[in-house]
This record gives C-alpha cells, sequence and structure tokens, in this order.
C-alpha cells in the first residue's frame, strides 16, 4: 500500500505541474486541486475501501452465514490474484459472459444465499450510504495490481461479446447526436479540462482499464467500471441501464481486450 | 482533422475499387449487429419513461455514421449533408443576428437533457449549447475543451458577411449539413436549441464587441 501511495503521489504532483499554468486562473478548478491535495494527505481513500473489502470478502454474511473465499472469479475457487485483470470471462456454470461485478453478485447470491436485489441494493455508495459492492470490487482489483490486463476474448462468447461492446462503442444515437467514440474516440482531446484518452488503441484503453476502480475526488466515492460506464451514459444523455447489464458487459469486455498488455495499477485517484 | 482524414479517404476510395473500400473496414459490430441493438435496447431500467426511451432511435444520419465509424465514404456523406441542410429551420422574422449577450451565457451552460435515476438535471435546469466543451471562444474562458477547433476571433477572422453569419446559424442549426458525422451535435434539428437561441449565439460569434473578438 505504502509504494502504490508514493506512486499516487507522484502522479499528482505531475499532473499538478502539468495543469497549473492554465488553470491558475480558474478558481473551480484550485479548489479541484485542493481536494487532491487534501485527500492525498492521508494516501488514496480508496486504500480504506479495499481493507474494508478485505474483510468483507471473509466474513460469515447472508442467510446461509458463509464468506465468499470460496468464490470462483475465474481462476477456480478463492483464487484472487489476477483475477480482476482477466475478467470479463465466459463462465460455464452461468453460460454467460461475466465482468467481475455481476460475478461478485452472483456469488453473494449463490454462497451467501442474498438475492439479487438485497446484493445489489447499494451497488453505489451515496452521502450516509456504504456500498459492500464497491469495498469488495476495491479490495479483488487490488489483488491485480501489478498484473497485465489479460482479456484476448479468445472463447467464442467473448469474442462475440467484444464485437457487440464495438458496436455500442461508435452508436451514435440521443439529442446531441452521442457516441461512446466522440468523446473516446481521438487522441488527446479534452472535454473542458477533463482529458479524454483514446479509448480504440492499446495505449489509450491500458492507461483507462489499468486504474479502476478509482477514487474519485469529484465525488468523494470509489467508483466501480460498471459506475464509470453508467454515468457516461448519462453524460451522452441516453436513459439508464439495469446495473449489470448486458451492454455494460459488453463495453468493458471491448474495452479489457483492446487494453490487454497492459499492467494494472488500482485502486486510481482521479478528478 | 477530420478533413483531412475524408481528403485521404476520398483519395483512397478514387485509386481502388469502391467495393474493394468499403470491404476495408468492418462495420461495428460484424456479424453481430442484430444482436447488439436487440441486446443494447434491452439494457435499459423498465421504469424509463417511454419518452426517454425514445432517444435510443436513430435517424438515417446516426444509422450511417455508425456503419462507416464516422468516416463515410465521400459520395455517403455528400448525400448525408443534403438530406441535413434540408432540416435547417430560420427564425420567422428572419434574422440571424440576436444579443451576443445571451449568447454568450448559452456558450457556456452545459447543464440540461441529463436523465435517469442517479444524477439526472432538475426539472426545469437551463439548457445550454455547451459550445465551451469542444471550443476555444472567449480568451477569458480558460476551461475549454479542445474536440472541435477554437472559435476564438471567429467573426475578427472570417468577418460577418451575410455568407457567414448564415454558415454559422446553418452549422449551428445542423452541423452534419457541412461535414457528415462530425463530432458536433445538430443543436437546431433536435431542437435542443431555438432558432432565436441560435441567432443570440451566433452573434456572440460574430459581433465585433463580442469577447470572443475582443481580446
Ligand atoms: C459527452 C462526453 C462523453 C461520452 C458521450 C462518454 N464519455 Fe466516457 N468519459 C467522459 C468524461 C468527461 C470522463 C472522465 C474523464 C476524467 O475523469 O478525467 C469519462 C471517462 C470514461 C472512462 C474512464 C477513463 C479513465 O481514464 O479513467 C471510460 C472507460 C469511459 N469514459 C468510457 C465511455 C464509454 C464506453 C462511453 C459510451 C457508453 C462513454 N465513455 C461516453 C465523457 C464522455
Ligand atoms: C461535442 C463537441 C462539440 C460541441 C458541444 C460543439 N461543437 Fe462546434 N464543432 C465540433 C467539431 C468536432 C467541429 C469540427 C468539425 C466540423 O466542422 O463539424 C466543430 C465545428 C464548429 C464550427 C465550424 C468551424 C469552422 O472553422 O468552420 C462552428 C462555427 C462551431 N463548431 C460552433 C459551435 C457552437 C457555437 C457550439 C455551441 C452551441 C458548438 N460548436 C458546440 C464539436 C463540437
Amino acid at each position: 500500500m505504502f509504494h502504490r501511495f508514493i506512486r499516487t503521489l507522484a502522479s499528482a504532483a505531475l499532473l499538478g505541474a502539468f495543469a497549473s499554468p492554465a488553470l491558475a486562473q480558474d478558481s473551480k478548478v484550485a479548489d479541484e486541486l485542493a481536494k487532491y491535495r487534501e485527500a492525498l494527505a492521508d494516501g488514496n481513500p480508496a486504500d480504506l475501501l479495499e481493507v474494508k473489502g478485505e474483510g468483507l470478502w471473509s466474513e460469515k454474511r447472508g442467510p446461509k452465514k458463509a464468506s465468499l473465499e470460496q468464490c470462483d472469479l475465474g481462476l477456480g475457487p478463492g483464487k484472487l490474484e489476477g483475477a480482476y485483470a482477466s475478467l470479463p470471462r465466459y463462465f460455464k456454470d452461468t453460460g454467460k459472459v461475466m465482468d467481475v461485478e455481476s460475478r461478485l453478485v452472483h456469488c453473494m447470491v449463490t454462497l451467501q444465499g442474498f438475492t439479487v436485489a438485497e446484493a445489489t441494493k447499494n451497488w453505489y455508495s451515496r452521502p450516509g450510504t456504504e456500498s459492500d459492492i464497491e469495498a469488495l470490487v476495491t479490495f479483488i482489483g487490488a489483488k491485480s495490481n501489478g498484473k497485465p490486463i489479460n482479456v484476448p476474448a479468445t472463447h467464442p462468447e467473448e469474442a462475440k461479446m467484444a464485437k457487440m461492446g464495438e458496436y455500442i462503442f461508435y452508436r451514435r444515437s440521443g439529442p446531441q447526436d452521442f457516441s461512446c467514440s466522440i468523446c473516446h474516440g481521438q487522441e488527446g482531446k479534452r472535454i473542458r479540462l477533463q482529458e479524454l484518452g483514446n479509448l480504440t488503441t492499446k495505449d489509450g484503453a491500458g492507461t483507462a482499464m489499468k486504474t479502476w476502480p478509482s477514487y474519485r475526488v469529484s465525488q468523494g466515492a470509489v467508483w466501480t467500471m460498471q459506475r464509470r460506464l453508467i454515468d457516461c451514459m448519462r453524460q451522452a444523455r441516453w436513459p439508464e441501464p439495469n446495473y449489470l447489464a448486458d451492454s455494460i458487459i459488453a463495453l468493458e469486455t471491448y474495452l479489457q481486450k483492446t487494453a490487454t498488455g497492459t499492467v494494472m495499477e488500482t485502486p486510481g485517484i482521479k478528478r | 482533422m477530420k478533413l483531412k482524414t475524408s481528403l485521404v479517404a476520398t483519395f483512397a476510395l478514387a485509386l481502388s475499387l469502391p467495393a474493394f473500400a468499403q470491404k476495408a473496414v468492418e462495420a461495428p459490430g460484424g456479424k453481430f449487429v442484430k444482436e447488439a441493438e436487440q441486446m443494447f435496447r434491452t439494457s435499459f431500467r423498465a421504469d424509463n419513461p417511454k419518452y426517454w426511451m425514445t432517444r435510443l432511435e436513430q435517424d438515417d444520419t446516426m444509422k450511417t455514421c455508425l456503419q462507416y465509424r464516422d468516416n463515410p465514404p465521400r459520395p455517403i456523406g455528400q448525400k448525408l449533408e443534403r438530406q441535413n441542410a434540408a432540416t435547417i429551420r430560420y427564425p420567422v422574422d428572419g434574422k440571424l443576428i440576436g444579443d451576443w449577450k445571451e449568447g454568450e451565457k448559452l456558450a457556456a451552460v452545459g447543464t440540461g437533457g441529463h436523465i435517469g435515476f442517479i444524477q439526472p438535471d432538475p426539472a426545469g435546469r437551463v439548457r445550454g449549447g455547451n459550445c465551451y466543451a469542444c471550443h476555444e471562444l472567449a480568451k477569458k474562458e480558460v476551461a475549454y475543451g479542445t474536440i472541435g477547433p477554437s472559435l476564438h476571433h471567429f467573426g475578427k477572422i472570417r468577418g460577418n458577411a451575410e455568407e457567414i453569419v448564415k454558415y454559422a446559424y446553418d452549422k449551428i442549426y445542423n452541423s452534419n449539413a457541412f461535414t457528415a458525422c462530425t463530432n458536433m451535435p445538430r443543436f437546431g434539428l433536435h431542437s435542443w436549441l431555438t432558432p432565436e437561441q441560435i441567432t443570440h449565439i451566433v452573434a456572440f460569434l460574430v459581433d465585433p464587441e463580442s469577447p470572443v473578438n475582443k481580446d
């Protein structure tokens, strides 16, 4: 955790140095940067959530009073090292391509006896309401730190999901004619001051995907990839997808496939 | 950059057989297009009101742009541009230059139109052009995006002759009338901005007194 703290600090310093001349005049942005520094003084706040997630993983919970330690995230029951980095993947037992969040919920249902509604009620945190899923995903993500993203999508179902994700990525609709591609399909562009990578290249997708889940300073919370993509659909002015919807998993498969080979550095910290 | 890419594409098209050029880039989704569309449509919460769900409909332009990854072969692009040009409507009094001060406000407002259950815009929230999301305009606003080209000094450089004013109006009303599959929204077509609001933004771009042209 200490190493990561130093790394986060270094990248934030870099960000500050890069951005400061233009930002000096903009007080809103200066506020954001102040919040960054505050957040960083104690390390990435996501580190606390990681610890909480570790506790939740081994705690006996739910109607079946069972822990999640036998949960199979794709590499075998209880095998966590590198699991996040190789999701989404096809699971024989459910016959579906699943991402880390849908698989985790599956384990909460099958191992611990929660209903899907109970397991997903607080899938994201709000002020005053914490989210177990955020904590667990932060913990599971960190177990892939230093591991390369590995979603070659060789299974036919995975290949199909990646293709369907590509379709959604370029699909334009809504009152602003938006698609994912208009914000994330070119190099070196920004919207207002937020930098947007090119998610269609290994480099761009890698830079983005390796840092999730991420603590978002402006939101004061860790966001999972489901949360990130559902919010991008909101920014596109589209209706709201279901949590764990196949279209989100398809986008994740497409992005993780594109990012494959990039080494994970999670939890990240973002604006 | 877009222009350059489409020039290169036209050139490539001219060199190779049209059928071959169209096969070169597979449409996103490949052979799963139909299934992907079906899956996307059924991925939304059942409690989204019907009128929200209509936002997922695609017109010809959107469908074609998707198929060609926003880079349609020139003849197809030209057809889309003609179709889009035909949609442009003007204010009843025919005046295309409004009040730049109103335009300045509209260009800066980035809210409006967000729906969903997590973080929708509150009812009645002003809807703006959000031009700064993608363009530099007045020098004093440093928080501008770069998806579109800088429009700083737009009027100072291009002047405010009738055809420039009309071009600015038309471009904002329906950007695809000039560049098929551009990343710029079609503000008038979608009734995102009214014709009157567009005249205010035109004034913001071309009026010599507007901060776009002042410093
Ligand atoms: C109107 C603009 C817009 C649209 C449309 C949009 N996004 Fe985003 N996206 C953003 C912004 C702004 C951010 C935040 C960047 C930041 O935090 O610096 C972002 C962040 C992301 C990230 C995280 C990037 C990172 O480096 O951590 C991913 C992944 C992403 N978007 C994917 C998508 C996908 C997939 C779609 C389509 C469903 C989409 N976006 C549609 C604006 C958009
Ligand atoms: C999501 C991005 C986006 C938004 C929002 C946007 N634009 Fe654009 N705009 C572009 C892009 C990309 C281009 C260049 C490609 C083209 O010509 O369509 C462009 C081009 C233009 C041009 C033509 C420039 C030239 O040199 O001829 C004008 C004028 C313009 N935009 C005005 C506006 C105004 C005014 C607004 C707000 C009401 C606006 N744009 C909002 C992306 C955007």
